[in-house]
């Protein structure tokens, strides 16, 4: 399963998504994450799913806009903290539909 | 009827409804789902996996009791107690605050179940228009979920929008999808998507005396645009589905069909008996349908053990 967690700013359209069915619940990217939005934990989505995943924490669903812009292609490190530790490559950073970095 | 002119627009009609076709007391296992939304609740009881009996009602101030209200009001011509109920499952905005639920899943996987059980197993994206948010999902032949969308935004372009939109140009609120076509022409989109923008923005429209239906359909379009963005992205294939309230608003839904070149799936049960033996349908039910079917199946895999305490 591919879990977008989207914002819209003024400079467009962004998406950090993670693909679930790569994710090893390793726990690394919640480690580096810079403003610690990220959680490994039973999936919420497939309740049927045994192991842990990572996710973007429930109370910072909305607040991604803000949390995630820092890294944004374009304007943080790239690729982006996350990004770069997973070692399944389940993350990956779009703006709109083009995928900018990321490994889909 | 309300006095006119305290009369409140948005407040939609609550319903509930019991199958007359089951005997709960024969049933192996009961379960129940309740989605808490930040507009409405809806508790749907399933019994062996059949469509029981529904309750839909608008949330109060707080979740817990919302979630006793819809679920009295589902139980109200039934007979049956909540002690009855073999296991509970909450999903929806306000989940972690059901006070029957034994558990609580997200309003994602049990839109994506119980559209599947609703419209079929050839639905492939569900798009869930909620009181506050909405969600784009794709989902395989069993309901899984594939890939999911959410929007950052609060009331912007959902259901509570539009509520208080009626509120606003005083019309029903399920009036103004049929309305919003008596127009002669197609109006320019109501710019802001933010509520409380588009609020002012509509008020300056009504004062330069832009007929009420125009302003209905600018309203409307503006908010199919705002649901094409999500589901642009997220790539539609049919069949396509719309659940919640404003899957009911055809002002919206046939505008983002024509937007997006894709028909919606008819709102009519996959299941033929249900059909047939004119069981009411309800596109705000496929939270609660979801839940209960969760429930069902974990009691089934015997991941949960039943709460039946009569």
């Amino acid at each position: 399963m591919i879990a977008n967690y989207g914002f819209k700013d003024g400079s467009g359209d962004w998406y950090v998504a993670i693909d679930t069915d790569k994710c090893n619940g390793c726990g690394k990217c919640q480690e580096v994450c810079p403003v610690k939005i990220l959680e490994v934990g039973p999936d919420e989505i497939d309740i049927f799913r045994e192991e842990p995943v990572a996710f973007v924490k429930h109370e910072e669903r909305k607040k991604v806009r803000y949390s995630c812009a820092p890294c944004k292609p374009g304007y943080g490190e790239e690729p982006a903290p996350c990004a770069k530790v997973c070692e399944p490559k389940a993350f990956s950073f779009s703006d709109g539909w083009v995928c900018l970095y990321g490994h889909k | 009827m309300a006095d006119v002119k305290t009369q409140e627009f948005w407040r939609w009609p609550e319903t509930n409804w019991v199958s007359p076709d089951i005997d709960w007391k024969k049933g192996k296992l009961i379960t129940a789902g309740v989605d808490v939304g930040s507009v409405s609740t809806q508790a749907v009881i399933m019994v062996d996996g059949e469509l029981y009996a529904y309750g839909n009602t608008r949330t109060g101030s707080d979740s817990p009791n919302s979630a006793i209200k819809g679920m009295g009001f589902a139980l109200e011509k039934s007979g049956m107690k909540i002690e009855n109920i073999d296991y509970c499952i909450g999903t929806g905005y306000g989940r972690v605050n059901v006070p029957m639920a034994q558990q609580s899943i997200t309003e994602i996987s049990c839109h994506a179940r119980g559209a599947n059980f609703m419209y079929g197993p050839e639905v492939r994206t569900v798009m869930d228009m909620g009181g506050q948010d909405c969600k784009a999902i794709n989902v395989d032949d069993r309901g899984k979920v594939l890939n999911f969308m959410m929007n950052d935004k609060c009331a912007a372009g959902t259901g509570r929008g539009m509520e208080v939109f009626a509120d606003l140009i005083r019309v029903p609120v399920w009036e103004i999808g049929p309305r919003s076509f008596q127009i002669q022409k197609e109006p320019p989109m109501i710019s802001s998507t933010c509520v409380v923008f588009a609020k002012s923005e509509v008020v300056g429209l009504l004062e330069s005396g832009m007929p009420e239906n125009d302003i209905m359909a600018a309203y409307c379009s503006a908010m199919a645009h705002r649901i094409m963005e999500l589901l642009n992205r997220l790539g539609v294939k049919e069949k396509f589905v719309i659940t919640g309230g404003i899957a009911k608003n055809e002002g919206v839904v046939k505008r983002l069909e024509k937007e997006l070149g894709i028909k919606t799936a008819d709102r009519v049960w996959y299941k033929k008996e249900y059909v047939d033996r004119g069981y009411p349908f309800d596109t705000q039910l496929a939270g609660g349908i979801g839940a209960a079917l969760f429930g069902q199946a974990l009691l089934k895999m015997g991941k949960a053990k039943s709460a039946r305490k009569a």
